[in-house]
């Protein structure tokens, strides 16, 4: 049995005429230890999905299990790693993973939760910024501080929203090996949710495209056999990651191009004739002819 | 050294002398020092320029009044009685100095006398417990309530009451308004059905409130060693000023950042873990706001308060050298006039400082 199974999961937002479907006919299956990307146009509901396995949102349709068991909201079994860091501006870098910390271990002695912290504050490389405040760090070490809140929590599974997006290219590289090894070491469950393909073959076992909303739904599932370590120099030169990738990328251009605007309402344009600069067309009469 | 002192200073909201710390240390003199003449020196020259129209003003109001007494002299005595009311106001003897709004000068007098008679009555006061030092500790022992010094307070007893009966006020918002504006922030339903009342009560004049008050007090407090008067001021004014902390709660609580509602969620934090951890914190800057209007508010409307409730205070103050219409009594509420300024000036100033000793810095 998979750890975390989607079947047939739909989701919708509002109602009546206002309503979409964000997602439709979902299936995916997790198994343990693997390390999965969905790769998806911005828009497309990946946010959503992510909502969906975290429990901040519940299906409309269909189920997502844990364990066989269907999800009845969040938990610490999940740990996740926002796009947008959402680190408590009032709290000090070790701090805002105490919280977590606190919540998920409250048994361990003084010590030990000390000792537990520090050390995934220097699993991440910030143990020189450890009474800073959020607003003292860059955007790069926000979002390893949230990497190392997630991952102090000890989840069984990790769930990254778009983790690295407000990143600049090179800070992304970096924290991309970083969040890589970091896995690597103890090799949880993990599901990346990214709009970079590149960053989906990087990382990740499998690459499974969602096709753009509304009604997205998951694409073919892509394998990503490379060995691990992958180093990106040498990957690039690699003929089998050209491809996967051009096929990822062109499957998904694909879908996109299927998605049509389509209107019923017909937009009646006024017929107007142009005035050029520097003539008043309000008092002289005619002066296109 | 410096840069702490500068740091520090601008906490306290005195920033406008870092200008003058950077140039006298030899840092960008000529910059500094001309930050400093347009910061510093022009806000207190602008304070000159007040006080010299003040002064010019109050002499042009003086002759008006001297020169209608001695018309109304001579037109109701005749010439000789004129006469003698301008000689009389030209000798400067009291009884016949025209009554108007005093001079800078006249104020700064008043000024004197009021802290001299501060010091003539706490000198009195401490010659009388000399004096009742000895019957005391045999109260004492006897189990009788000690004798107290009940004579006339000084200006500056009368400041302490009306600090005493604000910090009692501003308290007592603090201590209504803050658990209620979190309960009402965390449930919508509780926001709608008590926002009509809040937006109808809000502007209530604080007299009303007053009068409110008394009518409550009257009936609940029976205990004539109660100090009532005391009493009903410290409620109405914590009844007047505690709205702008009310809605800033309730506004804050309920506006928390949906980010750290997630974190919470995610976190599955309990709902007090919810409400102290991550709610408080995350509106505390809104609370922060509202009870630095608070404290202004109370110590605005405290004034009034104690001049109507006959609770001792500077309000009191005021109204009784109002009604005593001695011939300094005009510079005496001048004075007053200042101090209420001067103490709602720093009143403001350390409730920033407070402010921005909570305020988190949002990324």
């Amino acid at each position: 049995m998979a750890l975390l199974e989607l079947k047939n999961v739909s989701k919708s937002f509002g109602s009546g005429s206002t309503k979409v479907n964000v997602l439709s006919n979902i299936n995916l299956a997790v198994e343990e230890g693997e390390f999965v990307a969905i790769v998806g146009f911005s828009g497309s509901g990946k946010t959503t999905l992510i909502n969906l396995v975290n429990g901040l949102h519940f299906p409309d349709q269909g189920e997502v299990l844990l364990h066989g068991l269907p999800i009845t909201g969040p938990g610490p079994d999940r740990g996740v790693i926002f796009q947008n860091y959402s680190l408590l501006p009032w709290l000090s870098v070790y701090n805002n993973i105490k919280l977590a910390v606190d919540e998920v271990f409250p048994k361990l002695s003084k010590m030990e939760k000390d000792l537990h912290i520090k050390k995934y504050i220097s699993m991440v490389n910030l143990s020189h910024a450890k009474d800073k405040m959020p607003s003292a760090l860059s955007g790069g070490m926000r979002q390893r501080v949230s990497v190392a809140r997630a991952l102090a929590m000890d989840p069984e599974i990790l769930l990254m929203d778009e983790p690295l997006s407000a990143l600049d290219a090179l800070t992304r590289g970096t924290l991309q090996e970083e969040i890589v090894t970091i896995w690597s070491q103890n090799r949880k469950t993990a599901i990346l949710i990214t709009n970079d393909v590149d960053e989906g073959i990087l990382m990740a076992d499998r690459i499974i495209p969602l096709t753009p909303g509304p009604n997205a739904t998951l694409g073919p599932e892509f394998k990503v056999d490379f060995e691990r370590p992958r180093i990106v120099t040498e990957i690039n030169k690699n003929s089998t990651y050209k491809r996967l990738r051009n096929d990822i990328l062109e499957f998904l251009i694909e879908v996109g191009s299927t998605r049509r605007q389509f209107s019923d309402q017909k937009y009646l344009l006024p017929n107007l004739q142009p005035t050029y600069p520097g003539r008043r067309a309000f008092w002289k009469k005619n002066v296109n002819t | 050294m410096k840069d702490k002192s500068i740091k520090s200073l601008k906490f306290i909201g005195m920033g406008f002398l870092e200008p003058l710390i950077r140039a006298l240390s030899g840092e960008e003199r000529k910059k500094n020092f001309g930050t400093f003449v347009k910061g510093t020196l022009f806000p207190i020259a602008s304070i000159f320029l007040f006080i010299t129209v003040w002064h010019f003003a109050a002499h042009a109001l003086y002759n008006k009044e001297a020169s209608v007494k001695i018309e109304k002299a001579r037109a109701e005595q005749g010439e000789e009685a004129a006469l003698e009311v301008q000689n009389c106001i030209r000798s400067g003897e009291v009884s016949c100095q025209p009554n108007t709004l005093p001079s800078p000068a006249q104020v700064w007098m008043a000024y004197q006398t009021l802290w001299k008679d501060h010091l003539d009555i706490s000198q009195k006061k401490r010659d009388f417990n000399q004096q009742v030092a000895q019957a005391n500790s045999k109260r004492a022992d006897q189990g009788l309530a000690p004798i107290k010094y009940t004579g006339r307070p000084s200006f500056l007893d009368q400041i302490g009451t009306s600090l005493k009966t604000v910090a009692a006020g501003v308290i007592l918002a603090l201590f209504v308004a803050v658990p209620v504006g979190i309960i009402i922030g965390l449930s919508e339903v509780l926001r709608n059905s008590f926002n009509w009342l809040i937006q109808i009560f809000k502007p209530v004049s604080p007299v009303v409130w007053l009068l409110l008050v008394f009518m409550i007090v009257k009936t609940v407090v029976t205990d004539p060693n109660l100090d009532k008067s005391f009493i009903i001021s410290f409620i109405s004014v914590g009844l007047c000023a505690m709205w702008a902390t009310l809605i800033n709660t309730s506004l804050g609580v309920s506006t928390v950042d949906k980010d750290f509602i997630n974190v919470s969620k995610v976190l599955n934090l309990s709902i007090g873990q919810n409400i102290f951890k991550i709610i408080l914190p995350a509106s505390f800057p809104l609370i922060f706001t509202g009870l630095r209007i608070t404290v202004s508010v109370a110590w605005m409307v405290l004034i009034a308060i104690e001049l109507l409730a006959q609770s001792p205070g500077l309000g009191s103050f005021v109204w009784e050298e109002f009604q005593n219409g001695a011939n300094d009594s005009n510079a005496k509420i001048i004075v007053a006039m200042f101090i209420i300024g001067i103490i709602g000036f720093m009143l403001d100033r350390i409730m920033l400082t407070v402010q921005n000793l909570m305020t988190f810095s949002k990324a």
